[in-house]
């Protein structure tokens, strides 16, 4: 592996390693010093185009707890015309001597382009890129599944896959790059998935992907759900008639509190509902499903912390890592430039 | 002196011999005085005004008419960093092209007669190739009020063909308005078919692919819906439409129906169009990323099969250069549009006559023939014969090439068929009896006469 750019290319051979590995670091977190020394040296640039507080933190701690250097960029503006290209920012990171780019991008491919150009060689890991995917959150979702299913089996973690786990994901597919990470990953890892939408939030082309697609949230959960996964409605859909009103939406496509009753009378005590957070209390779930002990939105947030690790791991000190070139020079500066702010921070 | 010299440069004499003629049997073609002097078997060496000629040995290629593409963008004025009309018509003249159509979303658009009138000058300045600029059919390309297209018509550019190609002339009424006065002097609304509201933000192909790479889609139907508007339209008003770049099978389908019905509609579909797919999208390299979009195999397959059958009248590259900074970005960052006009001849014996589906004879008619008549271009797309303006191509058609673009005369960089294999290579292109292109590499432009440059529709020179 040299970069995470996508599940959807994911073997399950480096699925399942990615996720012994994060078992690995999760106990790491539950020591009283939780580092390791395994990446002191090595840099670790957060490059972020878009904002997002709560990966860019994860991939933080990630990072510090495995001893690298972080630095975290925060380049926004939305067009070459407003500040620097994506090329131009790849070429200074590497004159920099980044070791590893963690990008999220509001294009979808933007981490594609880094890996597949000549402009920086980091290894690159793609932390969300506009609609198409987030690998990171499929790899600790599927974490906190396989803990779980494990568990109901009775049988440990490690070297584990999801076959036979049911898992139905609600809501906004079309423009979820987490649906699309977690589809893939999922069938890769032997889960049977099923997609629950409003007709206008799926994709053209979702009757190909390897997954069952439903349009009744009720139906779906009365056939039978392991792992109920309800995807943040973004406030931009919501007067683009992409459905009519957001209380039709919660009615027909949210975890509310009758649905989550439902699970109770369903007979499906074992069942878990995710959420890869922020969520809309409300609208796609309520505050009892939220709050629920089904409820694994914060065990997702520890797992994020334990994948990313792995993923750092493994592509900077992974086997099939080349050395890292010697910096070269690091005088390049952003003052100039008001739309890209900058801190280097010390990581111990 | 200068001038004399080129004098002499224009009238010499070309005796092409044993040219296959639209691919057919072997003949010579004696050129002198910009026209085809003599067509026949062995033309005499010593007769016939042979002697002083200089004799182009011609045996294993094929003469055709010289190319004329309907669809280029040359950027001039405006985007002189993307091309100009200098560069982008050595490009017209290395793919073999006597003539092209300059589009008019310039910087200033071309929707006065000034602007036109600037661009026909450039392209006499260069003499390359004859640049007939195309009128846009709204000011400033804005969709809301009509060009001076009269005053464009009547001007030195004597423009026939009008476009706000880039953008789609979608309000229905602007587009009625628009077909039924062109008919006042035999113009041709060439529309660029894309419904704004079905498109908006689009990146690619609506489909399977766009579905897993997360990039916003072009539907099919954003073409098709317009197409269907414009042909019912143009067969109400009785006038004549030409529907750019056709990218889908159901377009193919309904330009089909409508010339069934006797409407006046000309079609042209792209190079990139017949062999491309949005799989190609998978690399996020915005190298494939252009307007139309990419389309399936499905698509792409329609398309050849319209443009062997007639459904589709013409090739036209919508050639359309880029700085490279446009295109060495983030896919949604990125510019939309490929080259075209180097590699439009290879890619169209690779997909429509190695693969069966047309003959050279076919080829002339898509690439020179009926592009000529589409845009009124009197002296183009002429026979190969005697007394005929002397615009003729001559292409190896067994050649090989690998296509690199650094090489290219084009300023843009950005062609989808970087690295590829393509066959068939320009030997030659006699530009009005003068050779532009000789042995495969750029000779020397045309000197149109002084009072020329600035005066005078092509086709009719004083």
């Amino acid at each position: 592996m040299r970069h995470l750019l996508s599940t959807e290319d994911l073997s399950l051979h480096d699925a399942i390693r990615i996720l012994d590995t994060a078992e690995e670091m999760a106990a790491v977190g539950e020591r009283e010093v939780k580092k390791l020394p395994a990446l002191r040296g090595r840099t670790v640039v957060n490059l972020f185009f878009e904002d997002s507080t709560r990966t860019r933190i994860s991939f933080e701690a990630a990072a510090k707890r495995l001893s690298a250097d972080v630095i975290n960029f925060a380049a926004k503006g939305s067009s070459v015309s407003k500040g620097e290209s994506l090329k131009d920012t790849a070429q200074t990171l590497a004159a920099m001597g980044a070791d590893a780019v963690v990008i999220r991008h509001w294009a979808s491919g933007a981490p594609h382009r880094l890996a597949a150009t000549d402009w920086i060689d980091a290894a690159v890991i793609n932390a969300g890129d506009g609609t198409h995917e987030h690998p990171t959150q499929a790899l600790l979702d599927a974490f906190t599944m396989r803990r779980h299913w494990s568990k109901l089996a009775g049988t440990p973690s490690a070297g584990a896959d999801l076959k036979g786990m049911r898992v139905a994901i609600a809501g906004d597919v079309l423009h979820s790059r987490v649906a699309r990470s977690n589809v893939w990953l999922l069938r890769t890892l032997g889960a049977e998935v099923t997609l629950v939408a409003p007709p206008t939030l799926l994709p053209i082309g979702v009757d190909k992907w390897p997954c069952a697609v439903s349009f009744d949230l009720d139906e779906t959960l009365a056939q039978g759900v392991d792992a109920m996964m309800m995807l943040r409605v973004q406030a931009e859909r919501m007067n683009a008639s992409f459905f009519p009103t957001t209380r039709e939406y919660s009615r027909r496509w949210g975890f509310d509190d009758n649905r989550l009753r439902a699970l109770d009378s369903l007979g499906l005590k074992d069942t878990i509902i995710m959420h890869p957070g922020p969520m809309n209390r409300g609208l796609e779930i309520s505050a009892a499903a939220a709050d629920s002990p089904r409820s694994t939105v914060l065990a997702q947030v520890r797992n994020g912390v334990s994948i990313r690790m792995a993923a750092l791991y493994l592509l900077l000190s992974g086997e099939n890592r080349e050395p890292a070139a010697a910096p070269v020079s690091a005088s390049a500066s952003h003052a100039a430039n008001p739309n890209l702010t900058y801190s280097h921070q010390e990581s111990h | 002196m200068a001038e004399q010299q080129q004098h002499a440069d224009n009238s010499a004499a070309y005796l092409i011999r044993g040219a296959a003629i639209l691919g057919g049997a072997a003949e010579d073609l004696l050129i002198r005085d910009g026209v085809i002097a003599a067509r026949g078997r062995q033309l005499d060496a010593d007769g016939a005004g042979v002697r002083d000629a200089t004799v182009i040995d011609a045996r294993g290629l094929i003469a055709l008419p010289g190319m004329v593409d309907i669809h280029t963008h040359l950027r001039e004025p405006g985007r002189e960093d993307a091309e100009t009309v200098e560069t982008g018509t050595r490009a017209a003249a290395l793919g073999g092209y006597t003539a092209v159509h300059a589009m008019a979303n310039s910087t200033p658009v071309a929707d006065t007669a000034g602007v036109v009138e600037q661009v026909l000058t450039l392209g006499r300045t260069a003499g390359w190739v004859d640049v007939r600029p195309v009128g846009a059919v709204t000011v400033g390309l804005a969709g809301e009020q009509l060009a001076e297209l009269g005053a464009m018509a009547d001007s030195r550019a004597h423009v026939r063909v009008f476009s706000d190609d880039g953008i789609c002339v979608h309000d229905p009424v602007l587009m009625r308005r628009a077909l039924e006065y062109v008919k006042a002097f035999d113009g041709v609304v060439a529309q660029h078919a894309q419904e704004p509201r079905l498109t908006a933000g689009a990146q690619m192909n609506e489909g399977e692919v766009s579905a897993v790479l997360g990039l916003a889609g072009w539907p099919a139907v954003a073409e098709e819906s317009i197409i269907a508007r414009d042909v019912l339209l143009a067969q109400h008003v009785g006038s004549r439409l030409h529907v750019c770049h056709v990218s889908t099978a159901g377009s193919v389908e309904i330009i089909r129906w409508a010339k069934s019905r006797g409407v006046n509609v000309t079609a042209e579909v792209t190079p990139h169009h017949l062999w491309l797919t949005d799989e190609l999208a998978r690399s996020y390299d915005p190298v494939y990323k252009v307007n139309p979009p990419l389309r399936t195999d499905a698509d792409v397959q329609a398309l050849r099969a319209a443009l062997a059958d007639g459904t589709i009248d013409v090739v036209g590259t919508d050639h359309a250069p880029h700085p490279s900074e446009h295109k060495e970005c983030e896919w949604a960052q990125a510019a939309m549009g490929m080259t075209g006009l180097e590699t439009a001849l290879s890619v169209v014996q690779h997909t429509m006559i190695e693969t069966g589906l047309m003959g050279w004879e076919d080829f002339a008619r898509v690439t020179s023939t009926a592009p000529a008549a589409i845009g009124r271009v009197q002296d183009q797309g002429r026979p190969l014969e005697a007394g005929e303006p002397a615009n003729v191509t001559l292409v190896d058609p067994a050649a090989r090439w690998t296509v690199d673009p650094s090489k290219m005369a084009t300023m843009g960089r950005n062609s989808p068929f970087a690295g590829r294999e393509l066959p068939g290579k320009v030997v030659a292109t006699f530009f009005k009896g003068h050779p532009t292109v000789l042995d495969g590499k750029l000779n020397t432009p045309y000197r149109w006469p002084v009072d020329a440059v600035d005066a005078g529709p092509a086709g009719r020179r004083p």
